[in-house]
Formats: C-alpha cells, sequence, structure tokens
C-alpha cells in the first residue's frame, strides 16, 4: 500500500505547543513518526554567559510556562551545592509546598487538555475551573500566577506567615475536594476507558531503555521519582511513588490522576511540619566547579548540569527536559497506532515543549 | 532519602562504545548527553543512571575533532541528544539510528552554540525577522 505523509502541528488543536509530527501513514495505521521542533527555541541556556547567576534564576523559571517554580528551585539547588550553601529548613518547606502547588496545577491543565482530545468538553472546562482556584491560591501565597518569583539563591523570597497558612490550607482541601470528584469521573468514565485501556502500551523494558521519565515511566511499572532523592523537604515528608503495571494510556493518566491528589497531601504533610524561622541565608562570593542535579517536575525528572568558573557567571547551563526524554518512547508509541489515536498518545506523555525550546 | 552520588570518568573518543556498552549491560539508563564549547574544543558529557545514582562520562574534543560515534545503537533514545548535538553545536555524529539530518531543531542561527561566545544580537541580522526596521534599529543600539 501507498505511504502517505500527514502533517500533525505545530499548530494543532490538541497541541498547546508548537511540535511537528511528520505521521507516515499507511491507510489509517501510523508506520512511522518523525519529529521536528525548535519552533520556539529560545536559547535560554546561552543567557548565563550574560546574566549573573543571582538574576539567571529568574531566567531559569521562565523556561516553562507550567512547571516554572521547579526550574527556579532546580537551578537555585544547583548552585547552593556548587557554594555549600543551605537553604534554611523553613525555605525547603516552602520550596516543597509551591513546587507540589506546581504539579496540581501542570497536571490539572493536562487533564483539562486530555479530556479535550477525548471529546470530553464538559470535565475539560471544569479541569480549568478548579485549576484557575489553584492559580488563585498561587497568586495569594507568592505574588504571581504562573512565574511565582519566590525562589532564590539560599533560600526563598517570600514566607507563608501563620495568618495566612490556615486560610490557604482550608482552599486547597476545598480545591482537593473538586479535584477527586473530577479524576474519578475522568478515570471511571466507560468512553475514556474505551479511549485508552490498552492503547498505546510502552512495556517496563521499553520504557526504561528508552530513557523515559515521570508518570510515562511509573506507568509501565518502574518505581523511579526524584522526589525520593530527599531534595527540598522531601527527606521528611513522607510520600509514595505512584506507580502501575499496565502502561497503556490509561495507566499514564491514572498515575499522574494519582500523583496529583497525592501533592495535596505532601503540602498538608509540609505545612504541618514547616518549622519556624529564617527563609534565606547570605550569600556571598561567586559558584565554582560543576555538579549535575535533578528534580522531578510534573512530567518527570529534570537533569541540570551547572559549571561556574568562579566569576559572577556560570559558564554551562544545561538543562534536559523531561519531555526531550519521553519524544523517543512517544515515536515508539505512534508505530503501528491508529490516525485517530494520535492526539490522545501525544497527550499521554503530557508533552511540554516549552521546556523542551528552553 | 536516597544519597545524591555523582561521578565523573574521563574517557577518549576511541573507547566510548566500549564503555557506554558495558554501562548499558550493566543495566544503566541514558539521562542524558550535554555539550559546553571550551577554549579546548567541545566537552561531552554522558549522563547516565542506575538507581538514583550518576555515572557521567566526559569526553573532551579538542581543536578541530568535531566527529564522535553514535551510542545510538546501545541506547535508541541517545539519537535525539546527537540530533541535537549537531543542531545546535554542529558536531558531525557517526552512525545515529536515527538522522533528523539537521532539521531537528529550526533554528534562525546555524549552530548557535557552536562558538565559545553566545552569538551576538546582531548576528541575528541575517534572519528574515531582522529585517525590520524596528528590528535593525534595536540591533544598533544594542
Amino acid at each position: 500500500m501507498a505511504k502517505t505523509i500527514v502533517p500533525f502541528g505545530p499548530q494543532h488543536p490538541v497541541l498547546p505547543e508548537p511540535i511537528h509530527l511528520d505521521l507516515v501513514v499507511e491507510d489509517e495505521v501510523v508506520v512511522e513518526a518523525r519529529p521536528s521542533i525548535g519552533f520556539i527555541h529560545r536559547g535560554l541556556e546561552r543567557l548565563v554567559e550574560r546574566k549573573d547567576f543571582n538574576e539567571f534564576t529568574y531566567v531559569a523559571e521562565r523556561i516553562c510556562g507550567i512547571c516554572s517554580f521547579i526550574h527556579g528551585q532546580t537551578y537555585c539547588q544547583g548552585v547552593e551545592q556548587l557554594m555549600h550553601l543551605e537553604a534554611p529548613l523553613r525555605a525547603k518547606y516552602l520550596r516543597t509546598i509551591w513546587g507540589e502547588m506546581s504539579r496540581i496545577h501542570s497536571h490539572l491543565l493536562w487533564l483539562g487538555l486530555m479530556a479535550d482530545a477525548v471529546g470530553f468538553e464538559n470535565l475539560f472546562m471544569h479541569s480549568w475551573r478548579v485549576r484557575e482556584r489553584l492559580l488563585n491560591v498561587i497568586e495569594g501565597t507568592t505574588g504571581g500566577r504562573v512565574i511565582f518569583g519566590t525562589c532564590k539563591v539560599g533560600g526563598v523570597r517570600r514566607d507563608i506567615g501563620p495568618e495566612a497558612l490556615p486560610g490557604t490550607l482550608k482552599e486547597l482541601e476545598s480545591i482537593e475536594k473538586d479535584a477527586r470528584e473530577i479524576t474519578e469521573i475522568f478515570l471511571h468514565d466507560s468512553s475514556i476507558k474505551d479511549r485508552l485501556c490498552g492503547v498505546g502500551v510502552l512495556s517496563r523494558e521499553d520504557a526504561y531503555a528508552l530513557g523515559c521519565v515521570g508518570p510515562t515511566l511509573r506507568a509501565s511499572g518502574v518505581e523511579q521519582d526524584m522526589r525520593a532523592l530527599g531534595y527540598a523537604a522531601f527527606d521528611q515528608v513522607p510520600f509514595k511513588v505512584v506507580t502501575r503495571t499496565e502502561g497503556d494510556s490509561y495507566a499514564r493518566c491514572a498515575v499522574r490522576c494519582e500523583e496529583l491528589l497525592q501533592s495535596f497531601e505532601i503540602i498538608r504533610q509540609a505545612a504541618a511540619r514547616m518549622p519556624e524561622g529564617e527563609i534565606a541565608v547570605k550569600v556571598s562570593g561567586n559558584p565554582k566547579g560543576e555538579c549535575i542535579v535533578r528534580t522531578e517536575q510534573p512530567r518527570g525528572e529534570v537533569v541540570y548540569w551547572l559549571k561556574a568558573n568562579g566569576t559572577k557567571n556560570l559558564e554551562r547551563f544545561r538543562v534536559r527536559t523531561p519531555t526531550f526524554a519521553n519524544i523517543p518512547a512517544l515515536l515508539k508509541l505512534l508505530q503501528g497506532c491508529d490516525l485517530a489515536d494520535v492526539p490522545v498518545l501525544v497527550l499521554t506523555i503530557d508533552p511540554c515543549i516549552s521546556c523542551t525550546e528552553r | 532519602m536516597i544519597p545524591h552520588e555523582q561521578t565523573f570518568e574521563a574517557i577518549g573518543s576511541d573507547a566510548l562504545l566500549r564503555r557506554v556498552g558495558e554501562l548499558k549491560a550493566g543495566g544503566w539508563r541514558l539521562a542524558a548527553i550535554s555539550a559546553a564549547k571550551n577554549a579546548a574544543g567541545l566537552e561531552l558529557i554522558y549522563t547516565f543512571d542506575r538507581e538514583y545514582r550518576l555515572l557521567n562520562l566526559r569526553l573532551q574534543l579538542a581543536g578541530e575533532v568535531v566527529k564522535v560515534p553514535s551510542v545510538s545503537a546501545q541506547f535508541f533514545c541517545a539519537a535525539l541528544y546527537e540530533n541535537e548535538l549537531h543542531d545546535l553545536f554542529g558536531l558531525e555524529v557517526e552512525n545515529m539510528a536515527l538522522d533528523f539530518k539537521g532539521n531537528l531543531y529550526r533554528t534562525a542561527v546555524k549552530f548557535p552554540f557552536g562558538c565559545t561566545k553566545a552569538p551576538a544580537p546582531a548576528l541575528a541580522a541575517s534572519s528574515e525577522a531582522a529585517k525590520s526596521p524596528a528590528v535593525a534599529a534595536a540591533n544598533k543600539g544594542a
């Protein structure tokens, strides 16, 4: 049968950001997918040569418009490691809380897009309605809605005081109730199960060999979550790595839904254990040396390579984003799938092209 | 809490494939391939992970050496990193399992990371966008 190339993206209703796939199809079956990215490549990594290491925190945070806070946090952790600094314990707890809010925000955004992709418009609107409430909480505690701007080298810039914490937790509890209701509807809806169960199966061996990260990896049964490294306050706040074994589209969605709800619990635990005290330490001197830092973004492990030579500008700043690591798996998933399943499969890896185009 | 172990191991390009093969057989996962242009040439870091431990192979390519063998036969996912190395740094990677022939990244400036200093804003003058009077004026001001 003759092969046809169907261009998918960079502008497509299911894609929140631009990525292009040339889908080679035989009849309605995809036999190969060839990606191209770089439509919005910004070269942010090289800005490190022009911005000093303190200023660069803001650039790092702008790598992504969804998981911005954890980018800033990862960068700060790296610089602190190079400068042999330790952020105060309260700052670590605050980073944990805001990091998990970032995860909730990201997963709710994804849930809406996923619902939209399978034609469940109502659930899409409800997901984003709930997300809007979370953005209000983020704004109330940080001053920003997407770019938090609270992380800095040596600690954090703002505190969540005792007068604000109870109200914040109460609102989060109410948001959690809504989120739980939405995820239960999503996971138990028969038409959603028909679209997702058994579709795009990624075996445990393939997921590991292809270098997958985050929910894409964990849905195939690999128990790996960088929060287990114990960065920020994760060495003191208990959490369980969420895994599934089916490795299909439904499992990837289920992992994200469970993580979404787990993040509320992590925030509650962190708020209950958060000690009093300073939120930042004084920073003097310049970073020197090199290190690799990893944290768990909503989409999975992010890898930062920082190299400094003792001047105010880092020598090299490199980011390997989770979506970049999941693209090889996406190419594998698309081979042999029905053309109609392409949007769904793309969304099951929750691609974030902004990050990838850093 | 898991100790965040990370080690760096210097390696030559002739020994790269053998060492990567050993790591693959040892159950390591390729976490990233990174590069940095420096005065000596190009520095590559192959980062591997196993049970939260990191092992980094450091490959320093001297001066005019702009070719390395692909490790995508051992780790298929390496092909994406290697295409990135080509498109951003101008590095030639031999025998990639998947070769996009320079079309993975569609950047305005060719090999934007292939020089030791970041491309100056004036370089953008070669792009279509920079032909507008407003951008030209901004570049002049910069």
